[in-house]
């Protein structure tokens, strides 16, 4: 399987680790009223969608990028990548 | 005062060196290294700070750049490795840091790590057996970090198809160097 990182073109996957789904960037408040439930949502409830799936990728023996991979899990094929930081600040999250 | 010798990365006083068939496998111990990262939104002086204080224009993914006598690869986003000759820059991570200031962070990585020199016309068949990078397309000034016998690895070629220099993690330098010895054996 070959990813196409945004900056450095076309990576074999042997070069890439798999954390899981997109939804972990969005991390909940710990201060929130509901912490605890949101936490128990976000740790413990997944998707398993047979299609089109969106997952955190970290390029562990390239330039240890985090990223996001727009995969079909039904076909693997893969639509999208994205840095996962762009992904983050285009939710409102500084870093 | 103690009365300490330096070794390298293999352990020995001096840089170990191998020939095979013509290929040359040398063990570069005489290059000091400090990695850069620019802190958040401060890019622009870091990469304004290197021109100025060491001349280095910051390279883009996938290169790096030479001014004598520095070095500087791009190792990931807003990331550099900057490279010097030891004997003349041994306190390298202290100059970087005079010239870059608050822009950036700054990390003595001179120990961390093992250079090994590949010279020699069939550089590109040991590669191509040992890792991903496609060697053949590299130009003199490119840099890529790739996976070469389970070891991450920075694959920069010095000079088109003649020399590249394979850098990774002086922990494993042993295991490199068997790796690099036994695919020259095997590709030539």
């Amino acid at each position: 399987m070959i990813i196409h990182h945004p900056l450095l073109g076309p990576r074999d996957a042997q070069e890439f680790t798999f954390l899981g789904a997109a939804t972990l960037i969005e991390r909940p408040d710990w201060q929130a009223e509901d912490a605890q439930e949101q936490f128990h949502d976000y740790l413990h409830l997944r998707d398993n969608p047979a299609g089109e799936h969106r997952e955190l990728w970290f390029h562990e023996t390239g330039d240890r990028s985090w990223l996001v991979v727009t995969r079909n899990t039904l076909t693997h094929e893969i639509t999208n990548v994205e840095m996962a930081r762009d992904v983050a600040r285009q939710k409102g999250r500084s870093k | 005062m103690h009365d300490l010798i330096a070794i390298t990365p293999m352990g020995a006083t001096d840089a170990r060196i191998d020939t095979i068939k013509g290929m040359k496998i040398a063990e570069r111990p005489d290059f000091a290294l400090a990695s850069v990262a620019a802190r958040a939104g401060r890019e622009t002086d870091t990469v304004d700070a290197a021109k100025t204080g060491l001349g280095l224009d910051l390279p883009p993914a996938g290169r790096f750049v030479t001014h004598a006598p520095y070095a500087a690869f791009w190792t990931g986003p807003e990331q550099w490795l900057i490279e010097a000759p030891h004997d003349s820059h041994e306190n390298l991570a202290d100059l970087v840091k005079a010239a870059l200031g608050d822009a950036a962070s700054v990390t003595e990585q001179t120990d961390g790590w093992v250079r090994f020199d590949l010279e020699g016309a069939e550089c590109h068949a040991v590669l191509e057996l040992l890792c991903n990078a496609d060697t053949r397309r590299m130009k003199a000034g490119d840099a890529t970090r790739t996976q070469l016998e389970h070891m991450a690895c920075f694959v920069a070629c010095r000079t088109q198809d003649m020399r590249f220099s394979v850098t990774g993690a002086r922990s494993s330098a042993a295991s490199l160097h068997h790796a690099l010895v036994t695919a020259a054996q095997s590709a030539l």
